[in-house]
């Protein structure tokens, strides 16, 4: 059975599906509005990762609040004078805690949260090995079966036509 | 008067919730017909009563009547009439009465499309699901009446919320209470299992079409809300990790974990305790949902207003409800028994595998959503997780599960080949990689993450194809008509659901690596240009409007030099309440939308007429998000119209199960 | 033994039980201040009622003194303005005003109308140290020390319970 009928389109299918995408995202960069777009852009992420205290349920970039104004003029200003972005979160966790970080950071009280995944994936790993090896002993002493009533059988199971 | 019989309706509702809960529950284990029998009337009866109490409700809002408590805080009789009849779900109180309605409502679902299951079984089902019904009943009857009175009755409403005066506000909450809600017959169907001591396929094959039609219709309620998240709150965002969206989002995870598990135990009688956890955890979810949403333990733009009696008896109702049905799990599980058996490499195996990760993607985001609280509780300080963590710990969590949707599908029973999968999938996952490869420089900006996502998403579409492929070539059926009609609706379904998940990748991708926003202060008939667009502001005019006051922008949309679409972005300030809401403006097409809005007026003193900040933003793709949901939805509704679950097939197996249980 | 195995998920939700129950009496909204054990933040600012003058923090070295963030639009400010002016009149402990993000003559009307607890009220029109501070809605009140150190922060208007159960018993120990 040959697969290359099906590649064939396929492929002819992405050269079309290609034509269609890349006239919509082409991103051809407009001309500047900003006095720096990257300055922007940095800001901009950086403020996304921050909470806001008042509207506590929005970012620093989103909200209306006042003190998010204040604070979005005091992180620009630190980033004009030449701050990096680990800097200016520090600033304001000194002032606020870490609750104004929406990234949490990684510190004692937080290895259970960011390892915790991980090693719930590892330990599901586990579970799922130990579980078949459970399976394959109860399988290896069961009565040996007659091969061809076991195909028809198989095939029936499989809802498909027999082989 | 009617507030007073929608309150009566209730308390009537709880009495029969009460019976309903306990004498066919009797019944079951004493083996009397008689008590048994009343379960079905007793779920009929409870869901006209319930019905009754939520016209009521409905009515009262529909006629301005003020002297209702929870009218009086949350309509206004310049509402629309759409918007008075939605409010009757925008309140706390209002919101649970609809979970009520939609409890019932499934009940009595489950009562008359039950004929065909053994008496004892049916009995407990419904015992159960009378059980929480009084629960919930008790909850509103003491901590949340909805028919509260106020007196005297208001001279007019204090408004619905404006973010809530939305045509998603009249769909979103049924849809995702009926999903929500849902779980719960499932939930029931196991409990019932573990109390009788009988879970087997069939057991499985009665719970499946009622926990994939509700796993749909959550389906659809999250898309719809993150819908309307994207195009009501201003800044073209679609999904927050916000508590509440976790809260609909973790049963979500669950239920797509039961609804694979149930079809192995359908199939094969593997993973039976596992399944059953599996539905009793998916339910569980849903009412933690309803705990953290309504308790004030986290902070969340969906919170009700809280208060700490409402906190306390829900706990308690989580405790009896959820610690209950874990402790009969801990104590009848172990009497299940193993169930077949499958080699290492077979579709029982990986089924298990993609059961697995989903449960642990599940944790994660409990974990990240309750970590602050922990923290709190033990004194340790207070943070904030938010959608760097979640995005971070997720998306890697999911990738493998998504990987393994390709293979399991095409996956034998029992025992698969590792060499015969890898011959059949060798051509797909070529083409998935290099296309993935290949598409983000021709999309403009190469990054890994864009590539991994589109090979996912090509994978799935790339394997789903060779699925169908293969499945037509093998048939030994006639012409392609033939062949196609030979595979059952819940193929399908199936092929439909994993198609969607493709789809909904792809747009996540695409948006998540390609958007643009910009913030720009434009003068009247300024422009500005956005990607391969030009944006022309024409100044903003005032307009008056049913129950607020508008003052609508104007931006045309110009390409190459040829205008394709004018936009109207708004602010509003409604009347009643002053509130100022932000409506967006947004042009949407398959390949994407261009999503305008309104920030403030800068010309000149506070003047209109003069410049505005105003939000661009360009979307690629970013429909296919709430395209792939809907299909996802729509394979479950799909796979749900098998023959296997229609009326005159379960009278034949009723007939079967009957005549093996009078033995 | 193999129950045990069973009882897993019955474990982890008790345990998740016991945090929901705890989480129930807690407040998810309130920012704890990190500046709590250490120095008060700097200041140097125009005084509300002589703008010819300024206050620096330094110049309250040796003394423990509240600081009480307010203004003349805060709504909650009201609620515990009567309890600073009885705390005021006992002459325990001296109360500065920090008036923040407000206007002068607003300011100085607003105490006209509802009395002056103060020793002295600074002017912090850009809210700068407020944000210094840590400040996220009004009102707040520190407690500060003899070395400039904060030892409690008030987080909303002050109520007769903190006062008389947390504030006023630190700042006995403190004068000591």
């Amino acid at each position: 059975m040959t697969a290359r009928g099906p590649v064939g389109a396929w492929l002819m299918a992405m050269a079309i599906a290609i034509t269609i995408i890349a006239g919509a995202v082409q991103a051809a960069d407009a001309p500047p509005v900003a006095p720096s777009p990257a300055l922007e852009a940095r800001l901009k992420k950086l403020e996304t990762e921050l909470r806001c205290l008042v509207c506590q349920n929005q970012t620093l970039a989103d909200s209306n609040a006042d003190l998010a104004s204040d604070l979005r003029r005091e992180v620009r200003e630190q980033a004009l004078a030449g701050k990096n972005d680990s800097e200016i979160r520090d600033y304001l966790v000194a002032r606020y805690g870490d609750f104004v970080l929406y990234d949490p950071p990684l510190k004692r009280t937080t290895w259970l949260l960011w390892f915790g995944p991980f090693a719930l994936l590892a330990g599901g790993g586990l579970v799922w090995w130990q579980v078949l090896r459970r399976r394959q002993s109860a399988s290896a002493s069961a009565p040996t079966r007659d091969p061809a009533v076991e195909a028809r059988a198989r095939a029936l199971l499989d809802d498909e036509p027999p082989a | 008067m009617i507030p007073e019989l929608g309150h009566f309706a209730l308390i009537l509702a709880l009495l029969v919730a009460t019976t309903q809960g306990i004498v066919p529950m009797l019944g079951a284990a004493l083996n009397r017909q008689r008590m048994m029998a009343l379960a079905r009337p007793a779920a009929r009866m409870q869901f006209v009563l319930v019905a009754i109490a939520f016209g009521c409700l409905a009515w009262s809002f529909a006629s301005n009547d003020f002297s209702v408590q929870n009218v009086a805080s949350n309509s206004n009789s310049e509402l629309p009439l759409h918007y008075r009849i939605a409010a009757t779900w925008g309140s706390h109180d209002g919101s649970l009465l609809l979970w009520a309605l939609m409890l019932t409502g499934w009940s009595c679902a489950v009562s008359a499309f039950s004929r065909n299951l053994p008496d004892a079984l049916a009995a407990r089902v419904l015992s159960i699901m009378g059980l929480i019904s009084v629960g919930f009943l008790l909850f509103l009857l003491f901590t949340s009446n909805p028919f509260a009175r106020l007196i005297p009755p208001a001279p007019e409403g204090r408004d619905l919320n404006p973010l809530l005066q939305d045509p998603g506000m009249v769909f979103h909450p049924p849809l995702l209470y009926m999903g929500y809600v849902g779980f719960s017959v499932a939930f029931a169907f196991a409990l019932a299992a573990l109390i009788g001591g009988r879970l087997d396929a069939t057991w499985a094959r009665w719970s499946r079409p009622w926990t994939t039609v509700a796993w749909a219709f959550l389906t659809t309620g999250i898309a719809l809300g993150s819908g309307w998240a994207y195009y009501t709150l201003g800044w073209g965002g679609w999904w927050f990790w916000d508590p509440v969206e976790n809260a609909s989002f973790m049963p979500w995870l669950t239920g797509t974990a039961l609804i694979h598990s149930l079809a192995v135990t359908e199939k094969r009688g593997a993973f039976r305790s596992w399944t059953v956890l599996l539905a009793i955890l998916a339910f569980s979810l849903s009412l933690l949902g309803t705990f953290l949403v309504r308790s004030g333990v986290l902070t969340s733009v969906h919170a009700f207003a809280t208060d700490p009696a409402r906190g306390v008896f829900i706990l308690a109702f989580l405790a009896v409800v959820i610690g209950g049905s874990l402790a009969l799990f801990a104590w009848r599980a172990g009497s299940v028994g193993l169930g077949g058996s499958f080699a290492l490499v077979s579709r029982e195996s990986m089924l298990l595998a993609n059961n697995i990760v989903l449960i642990v993607a599940m944790a994660s985001v409990l974990l990240g959503t309750l970590y602050p609280l922990f923290l709190d509780a033990l004194d340790l300080g207070k943070i904030s997780v938010g959608p760097p963590y979640f995005e971070a710990v997720f998306y890697p969590l999911l990738a493998p599960a998504v990987f393994l949707m390709g293979v399991g599908p095409i996956s034998r029973w029992n025992r698969a080949a590792v060499p015969e999968l890898a011959g059949r999938l060798k051509w797909a996952l070529a083409v998935a990689l290099i296309s993935a490869l290949l598409l983000p420089f021709v999309l403009g900006r190469w990054s890994p993450l864009i590539a991994v996502g589109l090979f996912l998403a090509l994978w799935l579409f790339a394997s789903t194809a060779v699925n169908l492929w293969q499945r037509l070539k093998g048939s030994h059926r006639g012409n392609l008509w033939a062949r196609l009609a030979a595979n059952p609706p819940s193929y399908y379904g199936m092929l439909l659901a994993h198609f969607g998940v493709g789809v909904f990748i792809v747009g996540v991708t695409l948006v998540k690596g390609y958007e643009i926003e910009r913030d720009v202060r434009l003068d009247v008939g300024q422009r500005v240009a956005v990607g391969p667009y030009e944006f022309a502001f024409l100044g903003v005019t005032p307009a008056p409007g049913p129950n607020y006051r508008a003052l609508v922008g104007t931006v045309e949309v110009h390409r190459d030099g040829r205008l394709i679409e004018t936009l109207h972005p708004e602010k509003r300030i409604y009347n009643a309440s002053g509130q100022t809401m932000t409506i967006a403006a947004i042009d949407t097409g398959i390949s994407g939308d261009r999503y305008v809005s309104l920030g403030e007026a800068i010309g000149g003193d506070g003047a209109i007429a003069g410049a505005w900040s105003v939000r661009v933003y360009l979307k690629p793709f970013v429909d296919w998000i709430w395209l792939g949901a809907f299909v996802m939805a729509l394979g479950g509704f799909v796979a749900v119209s098998d023959r296997r679950y229609r009326l005159a097939v379960r009278r034949r197996l009723g007939a079967l199960a009957g005549i093996a249980a009078a033995e | 033994m193999k129950m045990l195995r069973w009882s897993i998920p019955l474990a982890v939700f008790v345990v998740l039980l016991a945090f929901l129950w705890v989480g129930l009496g807690r407040d998810p909204h309130e920012v704890p201040s990190p500046l709590i054990g250490k120095p008060a933040p700097a200041f140097q600012l125009v005084q509300l009622h002589d703008a010819g003058k300024t206050l620096a923090s330094d110049d309250l070295r040796g003394k423990v003194w509240l600081l009480n963030v307010w203004a003349s639009w805060c709504v909650s400010c009201r609620v515990e303005h009567p309890l600073l002016l009885q705390l005021a009149k006992t002459n325990v402990v001296p109360v500065y005003g920090l008036d923040y993000k407000d206007k002068a003559d607003d300011a100085l009307a607003w105490l006209a109308q509802h009395g002056n607890p103060y020793t002295a009220s600074i002017v912090d029109s850009d809210g700068k140290v407020g944000i210094d501070y840590g400040v996220y809605g009004v009102p707040e009140t520190f407690l500060i020390d003899k070395a400039g150190v904060v030892r409690y922060k008030q987080i909303g208007p002050l109520t007769v319970e903190a006062l008389q159960q947390k504030i006023l018993p630190l700042v006995r120990q403190l004068q000591k």
